[in-house]
C-alpha cells in the first residue's frame, strides 16, 4: 500500500486526484468490508464531496494540508457533526452530535477526508470489539478471530488495508491492544496531549486518542496532526505538540532500554520469543538493553478495573432518555430512566457501571476507589524510578495473539487479562507504541510495546521505526482489500 | 398538626442557613452561554451545558474571581481547590452529575456580623453549576403527580456559591437577619443580584431544638423558602413541630422536610436512611484550581467595604451621643441603599450629620438610584439651606423631591419656588406684628408657658404661607422672651 504521508504527497502536487484516492478506497470498503465489518457508517457522498474540494483547492494553487486527500477512518465513539455517533451501543440510537470532536476538526484542517465510523466495543468497554451493539469485527488475518478491542474496527480497517489511516481511543490498552492483534501500528499518546473534546467519555482520567496506520512514519504523521493544545479541553497540556516526524530516523545508539520482566513473564511463549527478538534488534543498532523488574506493574490490572468503572459509572449517567437517544416510556420519569438503560445499555456496559458505582459507594469509597488511586500513585513512582536508568521501556503489547470469537466473552475476568500490559500507561498517563513484529506458529500478527516517559514521542516513534525496520516481513492479511499492499 | 407556639423558654433553636447564590457572570461556569434569567426556555443551551456526549467543561475565570470576592468580604481563608461530581439522577440535570466542591471549598472558615452585633460563622462558601430548572405540568405541581414535565436548561451551568453557615443562629428572627445581611454582602461584592424572587439567592434552613447549654438535637433540613417571609414562617413553624415532638415525648428524625407555603407547614421529603449516596469524586475533566497569590491579592484589592464596617463608619459620623435606636435603622437604611457614601460626603462638607443621616434614611432613599446618581455638593449645598434656616424641613424636603427628579441648582430652585424669601429680617417683622395682636398669649408665654411657642408658631406659619423654618421661628420666640 502507499504510505499516507505517499499519498498526501501525491494529491498536494497533482500526481492523482483525491477523488481519485476517496474512490478507491470506498470501493475497497464496499467490496471487503461485509466480511471485515471494521465500519459501522460508510461516508461515501461527504467523502466525495471533500474530495471534490482538495482537488479544487491543489488546482487553485493552495496547499489542502499535510494529509491532502487521506482517507481516514473514526472511531465511532468520536462525534461527527450532523451524523450518527453510536458509541456502538443502541442508548445513542438516532443521535447526531450538532459539534465536531476536536481531532476531526484538526484532521479537516490538515486536508484528510473522513470516510467513515469505525467499529467499537459499547463505550469502548471491552477487549474484542464483541461487545458492539452492531456484531463484532473480524480479525482481517483471521476472520474466525477477534480483532481486539475496543477500537477493533479501526485496527481491521488499517490491517484490511481499507484505510491508511485511522483514530482510535486507549483507555487501557484500546489503541495497543487491537494494533498488536491486527499487526498494525498504533500509539496512545501522552494524557493531554490529544484533545479529548468530542470523544465521548468512558473514563476521562485514562482516555487518550490516537493513530493507527501501517507505518510508524504514517503515525507520527497523523499524530502530529491530531496533537496540540486545546482551549476547549482543561486536562490539554498548554504547549506545543512533541513533533516526532522529523526524528525519526535518528536511531536508538546509546540508548538505554529496559525489558520489564512483568511485560513479559506470562505472556504467550510466541509473544514473548517476539519481544526478546525485538530486544535483539535494539541492541544490535546500538542501545543498552538490560531486563528490569517493576513489580508495581502487577497491581495496573486491577486498580485499572476500580478506577475505569468508576469513572464510566459517573459518565454514563447522562444516558438517560430525557434529553437524546434511546427513550422508553414509562409511567414516571424514573421507570422511563431505569427502562431506557435497561434496554440500552449491554451486558459489560452495565457490569462496570455496577462495578464503578459500588467502588464509589458509600463505605467502600476508601477501599476501592480510594485504594486504587494510592495504586496509581504507586505505579506513577515505579515508572518514575524506572526511567532514572532507561530511556524506553520493552514489553510486549498483549498476553495472546488474537483469540477466537466468542472465546472469552463468558469469562469478563479472561477478557480484562488482555489488558495487562496495556494498562500501566494509561494509569501513569504515558505515551506507549505498539509495533507489529513478526507472527506466530499460525501466522497471526505479534505486537511488541515500546513505553516512554510523559511527553516523549519522539522517542518512542524512533525506537518504533527501528524495529519495524528490521521486523519480519508483513504477510498479506486473508481479508485484504484490493487496496492493501505491504508497508 | 397544628403549630405549636415557637420556642418556649425552656429550649433553644439551633439554626444554620444554606444560602445558594447565582454568580451575575456574564456567562455559564463551564461553558460561553448567556447567564441571564427570564430568556425563552432553552435558548441559553450549548453541548457543554446540556452534557451533550463527548463535551468537556472548561472553568469560568470570572466565576471564579466573584467567589473569591465573596471569600473575602465574608472573611474567609481562600484556599486551593478541587471540583468533585455529585451524582444522581434528576431530569434538570443534563450529565445526572453535578460538579460541585466537596471536601476542598475555595473559601472556607469566615465569619459575618450582623447588625445586632452577633457573629454568625461561616463554615464555607465553595463553587457549584446549577441544575436546569423543571415545571411538572398536572397533578399538584410536584414531580410525583404530574401528568409531564418540562425542562429548561438555561439555567443549567450558571455559576452559584453556596454559602453554608454555623448552626450560630438562635431564632427565625436572627436567621431573616443573616438572611439579610448576607443578601448586603453578596450585592456589595458584585457578585450577585440578590432578587429572591428570581431565584438568584435561594435559602435552605437547618433547624433543630435543644435544652440550653445541652448538645445539639437532631435536625432537619428545610428546602423550597423562596423569600424572607417564608424563611421566618418555615423556622418558626418547624421550631414548635420539633419542640411538640419532644414534648410529647417523642425523638426528632433527621429529614430533609419541604416547606409548603400555601399550607404553612413543613412536610417530609425524605429521612436520613433515604438520603441520596452522591459518589463524590473528583472530576477528572477539570484540573485543580490553584489561583496564585497575585491574583488573590488584586481580587481581594478590589473588594470593597462591606455593609457592617460601612454602617460602623456612619455610626462614627454621629459619635457616641448621637446613638439611638432609630438611627441605628436609619443607618442601615443608608448602607442598604448604597448611599452611604452621599452622606459622607455632605457630612464632610459641613453638614451636621444627623441631619444628613435622616434626609438620607428618609427622603434621598425613597428613590435610591436617584440618589445615588445626586452630585453631593448639590445634596450638600440644599442642606445647608436647611441647615441655617434658610428653608423649612418641609421646604427642604419637597426641594430635595424635585432635585431627585429633575436636577437643578438648590438656590435657583429655592427662589422659583419663593422659600428665598423669608430671611431673618423679615421673620423678625412677622413676629413683631403677630406679637402686637396677641399681648395676652404673650404675657402667658412670657411667664413660662411653652406650650404657646406652637401657637406662635402655627400663626407666623400661616402667615407666611409656611415659608418660615419652624426652628428659626422657635428660636426667635426664645430670643424675645430673653
Amino acid at each position: 500500500m502507499t504510505t499516507a504521508r505517499a499519498l498526501a504527497e501525491q494529491v498536494r502536487t497533482g500526481a492523482v486526484s483525491a477523488t481519485d484516492v476517496v474512490e478507491r478506497h470506498l470501493a475497497a470498503i464496499d467490496e471487503s468490508d461485509g466480511a471485515v465489518h471494521a465500519f459501522v457508517l460508510v461516508l461515501h457522498e461527504a467523502a466525495r464531496r471533500r474530495a471534490a474540494e482538495i482537488d479544487s483547492q491543489v488546482a487553485s494553487g493552495a496547499d489542502p494540508g499535510p494529509l491532502a486527500g487521506v482517507p481516514v477512518a473514526v472511531k465511532d465513539n468520536l462525534c461527527t457533526r450532523g451524523l450518527p455517533t453510536t458509541c456502538c451501543s443502541k442508548i445513542l440510537d438516532g443521535w447526531c452530535p450538532p459539534y465536531d470532536a476536536t481531532v476531526v476538526e484538526r484532521l479537516r484542517a490538515a486536508g484528510a477526508i473522513v470516510v467513515g465510523k469505525t467499529n467499537l466495543d459499547e463505550f469502548a468497554m471491552g477487549s474484542s470489539t464483541e461487545n458492539s451493539a452492531f456484531g463484532p469485527t473480524h480479525n482481517p488475518y483471521a476472520p474466525d478471530r477477534v480483532p481486539g478491542g475496543s477500537s477493533g474496527g479501526s485496527a481491521a480497517a488499517v490491517a484490511a488495508g481499507l484505510v491508511p489511516l485511522a483514530l482510535g481511543s486507549d483507555t487501557g490498552g484500546s489503541i495497543r491492544q487491537p494494533a498488536a492483534l491486527c499487526g498494525v501500528v498504533g500509539m496512545k499518546p501522552t494524557y493531554g496531549t490529544v484533545s479529548r473534546y468530542g470523544l465521548i467519555a468512558f473514563a476521562s482520567s485514562l482516555d487518550q486518542i490516537g493513530p493507527f496506520s501501517a507505518t510508524v512514519a504514517d503515525a507520527a504523521a497523523l499524530f502530529e496532526v491530531i496533537a496540540g493544545h486545546d482551549p476547549l479541553d482543561s486536562t490539554s497540556l498548554d504547549r506545543p505538540a512533541p513533533r516526532s516526524v522529523e526524528s525519526l530516523g535518528d536511531g536508538v545508539e546509546g540508548l538505554r532500554v529496559g525489558v520489564a520482566r512483568q511485560l513479559v513473564d506470562g505472556v504467550a511463549p510466541d509473544v514473548g520469543a517476539g519481544v526478546r527478538r525485538a530486544a535483539e534488534v535494539l541492541d544490535g543498532a546500538g542501545a543498552t538493553v538490560t531486563e528490569c523488574s517493576i513489580p508495581e506493574l502487577a497491581y495496573g490490572l486491577p486498580a485499572y478495573y476500580l478506577l475505569a468503572p468508576a469513572e464510566a459509572s459517573s459518565n454514563l449517567s447522562r444516558y438517560d432518555g430525557v434529553r437524546y437517544g434511546l427513550r422508553v416510556d414509562g409511567a414516571d420519569v424514573e421507570t422511563m430512566m431505569r427502562a431506557t438503560r435497561a434496554a440500552g445499555f449491554g451486558a459489560e456496559v452495565k457490569r462496570r457501571i455496577m462495578l464503578g458505582t459500588y467502588a464509589l459507594s458509600a463505605g467502600y469509597y476508601d477501599a476501592y476507589y480510594g485504594q486504587a488511586q494510592k495504586v496509581r500513585t504507586l505505579i506513577i513512582n515505579a515508572f518514575e524510578n524506572a526511567y532514572r536508568q532507561f530511556d524506553v521501556l520493552l514489553g510486549a503489547t498483549t498476553p495472546t495473539t488474537a483469540f477466537p470469537i466468542g472465546d472469552k466473552v463468558g469469562d469478563p475476568m479472561a477478557m480484562y487479562l488482555s489488558d495487562v500490559c496495556t494498562v500501566p500507561s494509561n494509569l501513569a498517563g504515558h505515551p506507549a507504541i505498539s509495533v507489529p513484529f513478526g507472527t506466530d506458529g499460525d501466522g497471526l500478527p505479534i505486537g511488541v510495546q515500546v513505553l516512554a516517559p510523559a511527553l516523549c514521542e519522539p522517542l518512542v516513534f524512533r525506537v518504533a521505526a527501528v524495529l519495524e525496520a528490521s521486523a519480519p516481513a508483513v504477510t498479506e492479511p486473508v481479508l485484504a482489500a484490493a487496496t492493501w499492499a505491504a508497508p | 398538626m397544628s403549630a405549636a407556639p415557637a420556642a418556649p423558654g425552656d429550649w433553644e433553636p439551633v439554626i444554620g442557613l444554606e444560602v445558594h447564590c447565582e454568580l451575575r457572570t456574564a456567562t455559564k461556569l463551564f461553558c460561553g452561554c448567556r447567564n441571564a434569567f427570564g430568556d425563552e426556555p432553552n435558548t441559553n443551551i450549548c453541548p457543554v451545558c446540556l452534557g451533550l456526549p463527548g463535551s468537556l467543561p472548561v472553568l469560568n475565570a470570572v466565576a471564579v474571581e466573584f467567589a473569591m470576592r465573596i471569600g473575602t468580604a465574608l472573611r474567609c481563608d481562600i484556599r486551593p481547590s478541587l471540583f468533585h461530581r455529585k451524582n444522581y439522577f434528576y431530569p434538570d440535570m443534563p450529565k445526572d452529575y453535578q460538579i460541585s466542591q466537596f471536601d476542598e471549598p475555595i473559601n472556607a472558615n469566615g465569619w459575618l456580623e450582623l447588625p445586632d452585633g452577633t457573629r454568625v460563622g461561616v463554615e464555607r462558601a465553595h463553587m457549584e453549576e446549577d441544575t436546569g430548572k423543571t415545571t411538572h405540568v398536572g397533578g399538584g405541581g410536584r414531580i410525583h403527580d404530574a401528568r409531564h414535565s418540562l425542562v429548561d436548561y438555561n439555567r443549567a451551568g450558571v455559576p452559584l456559591v453556596e454559602i453554608v453557615s454555623r448552626p450560630d443562629i438562635r431564632s427565625a428572627a436572627q436567621a431573616r437577619l443573616y438572611a439579610e445581611e448576607l443578601r448586603g454582602i453578596l450585592v456589595a461584592t458584585g457578585a450577585s443580584d440578590g432578587r429572591m424572587e428570581e431565584g438568584s439567592l435561594r435559602v435552605d434552613a437547618n433547624v433543630s431544638v435543644r435544652r440550653p447549654d445541652a448538645e445539639f438535637g437532631t435536625r432537619c433540613e428545610i428546602k423550597n423558602l423562596n423569600s424572607l417571609r417564608s424563611l421566618v414562617r418555615a423556622i418558626e413553624y418547624e421550631i414548635g413541630r420539633q419542640i411538640e415532638v419532644l414534648e410529647s415525648g417523642g425523638t426528632v428524625l433527621q429529614q430533609t422536610r419541604h416547606w409548603d407555603e400555601d399550607r404553612g407547614e413543613t412536610g417530609a421529603l425524605r429521612s436520613k436512611e433515604e438520603a441520596f449516596d452522591y459518589r463524590y469524586f473528583p472530576e477528572p475533566d477539570l484540573v485543580r484550581l490553584d489561583p496564585d497569590a497575585g491574583w488573590r491579592a488584586d481580587v481581594a484589592a478590589s473588594v470593597g467595604a462591606m455593609p457592617a464596617d460601612r454602617r460602623a463608619a456612619l455610626a462614627a459620623l454621629l459619635g457616641p451621643e448621637g446613638f439611638s435606636a432609630a438611627r441605628t435603622d436609619q443607618i442601615a437604611t443608608v448602607v442598604e441603599n448604597g448611599l452611604d457614601g452621599l452622606m459622607t460626603a455632605v457630612v464632610e462638607a459641613g453638614i451636621g450629620a444627623p441631619l444628613a443621616l435622616a434626609r438620607t434614611a428618609n427622603e434621598a432613599s425613597a428613590d435610591p438610584q436617584r440618589a445615588r446618581a445626586l452630585d453631593p455638593d448639590t445634596y450638600a449645598a440644599l442642606l445647608r439651606m436647611e441647615q441655617d434656616g434658610t428653608l423649612s424641613a418641609t421646604q427642604t424636603k419637597e426641594l430635595l423631591g424635585e432635585l431627585l427628579e429633575r436636577g437643578g441648582d438648590p438656590a435657583e430652585l429655592a427662589r422659583r419656588h419663593g422659600y428665598q424669601a423669608l430671611a431673618a429680617d423679615s421673620l423678625v417683622e412677622v413676629v413683631d406684628e403677630i406679637v402686637a395682636a396677641h399681648p395676652e398669649e404673650w404675657a402667658r408665654y412670657g411667664d413660662g408657658d411653652d406650650k404657646l411657642t406652637g401657637f406662635f408658631t402655627g400663626l407666623v406659619m400661616k402667615a407666611t404661607q409656611g415659608k418660615a423654618n419652624g426652628k428659626a421661628v422657635a428660636a426667635e420666640l426664645r430670643r424675645r422672651r430673653g
